[in-house]
């Protein structure tokens, strides 16, 4: 079972090697196996079952679509009609939308399986899964016999992959929250341009960098997984209209004569050797391929995070608000007015760090405080992505670590909310300027945790993202997996 | 064009002037809410047309209804305004139950439509050109009811997202006369357009009227330099309901500003109600205790482009507005007083055109109307549109006191027919035998008749040519009111050989 990919697993369903149920109900068992490790907070194998033996009846008239009987995992920030959705936090209550937000009505569309919902950060607000209500996720690569966090937010989602508690899965990337995930627990992590899967239906946090995608063992899986979730949505007005190319098709053709740009500011003082080192690695691998690596600028680099840590919070303020204990969710119990049921829902409905983030958002907000924070962190945005289409004139793709470090220990950075922003500083510069990024597992720490390597595309031009993604991924022959220390048995 | 002079306010320590400005609140004409496809029907069960999205439910996205921007264009078009081809659409951040997403999503600092104007036509026979200051779309938030419940509040989210028209006027209104006049025209404005119903019992037009005094002259300063520092202090009165209500609540409003500062006090700027059982506004919040808004561009959506070339077509679909019609109407021979009355309200244009239409000689329509139909509507509190006799058969009317198939008086008679039984006027008119007699003969012998009864009368009226009235009167008895009693005086001077000045 374990070695099963998405791609593998659908050859294997459709040459009838196998049935959607037998896979399906395998990975029930490890999922139930896994309960330690806590990357689901709702298992649904009873729906799985039941989606399994549809798509086995279907498979068996030669029908059924691109993702035809594949269990999934779903991060439990996607509305999912019938199915207790909780965006890891308290203030949801029990939840249960009337509504399948699009990207998972695609996903189920295509014929996949839901074996149920991944544990997050709350509200997608984490680098660690740690700020989640259902408690935090452990991350199957462990530091000798000490646990480790998964990353964050799509936490659950990156250690179900990284486990085989699914054959893939969907995640949410606000500012790094697929790829930094991805990236430490050794699996491939993709944040889609933003627009080109469909926000409707997904628990907003920030909603101009919020982008659904796909969290796979393979660049393969990856292609194909987006392929599916990818849509053209007249309900998420920020969603484009350009039609979804075939993604696994351009995986052909090889990266010769790619121009691979190497942003010179992403040389961190203080970062690890081991990272520079794997860079450079990277840069090696693609030119030995026949792209060409050039040094590229994007100045405005290190406004990134501080920026990033304006406009998020700003947004996530507002779409917040929505959580006031008066029609859903989470409601204070003897309070004396509306003002009172505001304030203690919310203070027992959302968790310390969402709590700090709507404080942050507020505040940057206020009048005679917008100009100094929000209105200049929007013109940093700009220049921001500025950078990014200027070095898109002498480079096709970009090649940067994924994240700082490997996996750390829980509770580590949880003191120091600066230490754990610092997990986003190469990925949220991808989210402000709108553009795709790709996290490619590509070696071990010598300490034996995983590594990822980061790929950032042009916008919409993710085809040419995954080809230089499949050439990494080959070179890197990144094969380890983590040994099971989890199940019960 | 003539612009009154301002109103003074006499006081103990000399004269004030008052300054209005005022946003109203135009409910869109639209099937559908701003940002999502529940109905606007007015007058649904509790919570019947709420969507996710106006539930604010989680990961609810909003997309904008393109009729609803098209009306906001219509609407801005219609106030000659500058239409704004790029336009944001912002968060306006506050709690309150019957908000659900926490937000209103409004335009902020780039609103849809910009700087406009709407001529005000006064009693005095003067007009008043009022500068429209922008034109913005938001949403409406739903209703709190308070008093059904000991213990609980419900909300009802009907009203939650439909489109709103937030228009906002330049301080240019000088009287409480204005105000009201000002809003009048504006409603007509929107109603010839069909961008808003302008039913102000259903709110679909509610108004915010901005009230401060001045010294005389301040005034005119402001208008010469553009600063406020000119003006006094203003206050904001929410919600004024009605006409009648908005010029109760200036005139409060500013007699109280007047004798706060007489007094040697100072205005505070302040959101104040008006209380119109008690004729008086009463503080809400003081300016500091007003909202941060904490206002910011829409995530969810991206910025509104119009494209020129729609724009101008809205351009070209416009129907005639109020000013060009009565300007029409005027040349066609109306009085001024009567063109106004009738363009004021979009129904009576269009009944009167209808009319007019049909067949019916302009100026005899508009005096028809004025004359006798809208009194007889006045009378029995009935509206244009309630009101049971056609504007066909007022024309038909009208036509056949032209054609003198029958007399004015008769005419009255016949529209009280109609009024009662209904049916078509000419019909009655020939099945009742209403027609008028022109035919000479029966006049003739109606008036031998006449002679005949009343020899003396005879010899008196050779006497006194005056008393042929009389004659006229007996033989319009005789014949029932039928005869064309130009008839009837020509045929009694000849008969009785009375001289032709008698």
């Amino acid at each position: 079972m374990s070695n099963f990919t998405l791609a593998s697993a659908r050859d294997a369903l459709k040459a009838k090697k196998i049935s959607s149920k037998e896979l399906t109900t395998a990975y029930i068992k490890a999922v139930e196996a896994a309960r330690p490790l806590n990357a689901y907070i709702t298992e649904t194998p009873d729906k799985a079952l039941e989606m399994a033996a549809a798509s086995d009846a279907r498979l068996a008239k030669g029908e059924g679509g691109a993702l035809e009987g594949l269990p999934l995992a779903i991060k439990d920030l996607f509305c999912t009609k019938g199915v207790r959705t909780t965006a890891g936090s308290k203030i949801l209550g029990n939840f249960i939308p009337p509504y399948e937000s699009t990207v998972t009505a695609n996903l189920w569309k295509a014929g996949a399986v839901m074996l149920g919902k991944t544990n997050l950060d709350e509200f997608a607000m984490g680098s660690s899964n740690e700020t989640s209500a259902s408690g935090p996720v452990f991350n199957p690569w462990r530091d000798g016999t000490k646990k480790l966090v998964p990353g964050g937010s799509s936490g659950g989602s990156a250690s179900a992959v990284a486990g085989d508690l699914c054959l893939a899965a969907t995640g949410t990337d606000t500012g790094g929250s697929i790829r930094q995930p991805a990236a430490i627990t050794g699996i491939v992590g993709l944040k889609p341009t933003y627009g080109r899967c469909s926000r409707w239906g997904i628990v907003a946090f920030a909603s101009s960098l919020d982008q659904a995608g796909p969290m796979t063992k393979t660049v393969r899986d990856a292609a194909i997984l987006l392929g599916s979730m990818a849509s053209i949505d007249p309900k998420d007005s920020t969603s484009t209209d350009l039609p979804v190319p075939d993604y696994e098709k351009a995986l052909e053709g090889g990266i010769k004569g790619l121009r691979v740009g190497i942003p010179r500011e992403y040389r961190m003082d203080g970062a690890p050797p081991e990272i520079a080192a794997l860079w450079d690695k990277g840069a090696e691998w693609l030119k030995a391929q026949g792209a060409e690596i050039v040094e590229v600028s994007l100045p405005h680099t290190k406004y990134a995070l501080p920026t990033y840590y304006i406009v998020a919070p700003a947004e996530a303020s507002s779409n917040l608000a929505r959580y006031d204990g008066v029609r859903f969710g989470h409601r204070a119990k003897d309070v004396k007015g509306i003002t009172d049921l505001y304030e203690k829902s919310r203070a027992e409905g959302f968790g310390l760090e969402v709590q700090r983030r709507i404080l942050i958002g507020t505040y940057v907000l206020s009048s005679g405080y917008y100009d100094a924070y929000y209105a200049r962190a929007q013109k940093l945005r700009t220049l921001i992505a500025r950078d990014f289409t200027e070095a898109y004139t002498q480079c096709d793709v970009l090649l940067t670590p994924a994240t700082p470090g490997p996996a750390f220990g829980l509770g580590e950075n949880s003191d120091d909310p600066v230490a754990m922003y610092l997990n986003d500083v190469f990925t949220v510069t991808v989210n402000l300027a709108g553009l795709p990024g790709l996290s490619v597992p590509a070696g071990l720490t010598a300490g034996g945790l995983p590594l990822g390597l980061q790929l950032i595309g042009k916008a919409f031009d993710e085809g040419t993202l995954l080809r230089a993604g499949l050439a990494l991924e080959t070179a890197a022959n990144f094969t380890h997996k983590p040994a099971n220390w989890w199940s019960a048995s | 064009m003539n612009a009154p002079g301002a109103k003074i306010l006499k006081g103990e320590t000399g004269d004030w002037e008052i300054v209005i400005g005022m946003e109203v609140h135009a409910q869109v004409l639209s099937k559908s809410k701003l940002f999502s496809g529940a109905s606007t029907q007015f007058g649904a069960e509790p919570n019947a047309q709420v969507s996710f999205v106006d539930a604010g439910m989680p990961g609810m996205l909003p997309v904008i209804n393109a009729k609803c921007v098209e009306q906001a264009v219509r609407t801005g078009l219609g106030l000659k305004a500058k239409i704004n081809l790029r336009s944001l659409f912002d968060r306006k951040n506050y709690f309150y139950p019957d908000l659900p997403q926490g937000y209103q999503i409004s335009q902020f600092k780039d609103p849809i439509v910009g700087e406009g104007e709407v001529v005000i036509d006064l009693p005095s026979g003067e007009s008043r050109v009022v500068g429209i200051e922008r034109l913005h779309l938001e949403q409406d938030a739903g209703k709190s009811i308070h008093d059904q419940h000991p213990d609980h509040s419900y909300v009802d989210l009907n009203r939650s997202g439909i489109a709103l028209m937030e228009i906002v006027t330049k301080p240019h209104m000088r009287s409480s006369e204005e105000a009201a006049a000002f809003l009048r025209k504006l409603r007509a404005i929107v109603r010839y357009l069909g961008t808003c119903d302008g039913n102000m019992d259903e709110g679909s037009m509610r108004a915010d009227v901005n009230v401060s005094v001045c010294r005389v002259g301040g005034y005119d300063k402001f208008r010469a330099d553009g600063s406020f520092k000119h003006l006094g202090t203003r206050c904001e009165i929410k919600n004024v309901n009605s006409m009648r209500f908005i010029a109760m609540a200036v005139e409060y409003e500013a007699r109280r500003q007047v004798e706060i500062l007489e007094g040697g006090g100072t205005i505070s700027q302040e959101t104040r109600l008006f209380d119109a059982r008690l004729n008086e506004t009463r503080s809400m919040r003081s300016k500091e205790e007003a909202h941060d808004y904490r206002y910011f561009p829409d995530p969810d959506l991206l910025p509104l482009e119009l494209d020129a070339a729609w724009v101008a077509e809205i351009e070209k679909s416009l129907p005639e507005l109020p000013d060009e019609k009565k300007a029409r109407l005027i040349q066609a021979g109306l009085s001024a007083y009567d063109a106004s009355v009738l363009v004021a309200e979009k129904e009576s244009a269009d009944y009167y055109e209808a009319m007019v239409k049909a067949g019916a000689e302009p100026k005899s329509a508009a005096n028809w109307l004025s004359n006798e139909y809208f009194g007889r509507l006045n009378k029995a509190g009935l509206t244009l549109a309630d009101g049971p006799v056609t504007a066909a058969a007022n024309a038909a009317i009208v036509m056949m006191v032209g054609e003198g198939v029958i007399s004015g008086k008769i005419a009255k008679d016949v529209l009280d027919l109609v009024w009662a039984e209904g049916g078509d006027p000419r019909a009655l008119v020939e099945a009742r035998g209403l027609r008028q007699v022109t035919d000479t003969g029966a006049i003739d012998a109606a008036i031998e008749a006449v002679i005949a009864a009343n020899p003396d009368k005879v010899e008196e009226v050779k006497a006194k040519p005056k008393l042929a009235a009389w004659f006229v009167g007996q033989v319009m008895k005789q014949t029932g009111g039928k005869a064309n009693p130009a008839a009837v005086n020509a045929a009694l001077k000849t008969r009785l050989n009375l001289p032709d000045e008698g």
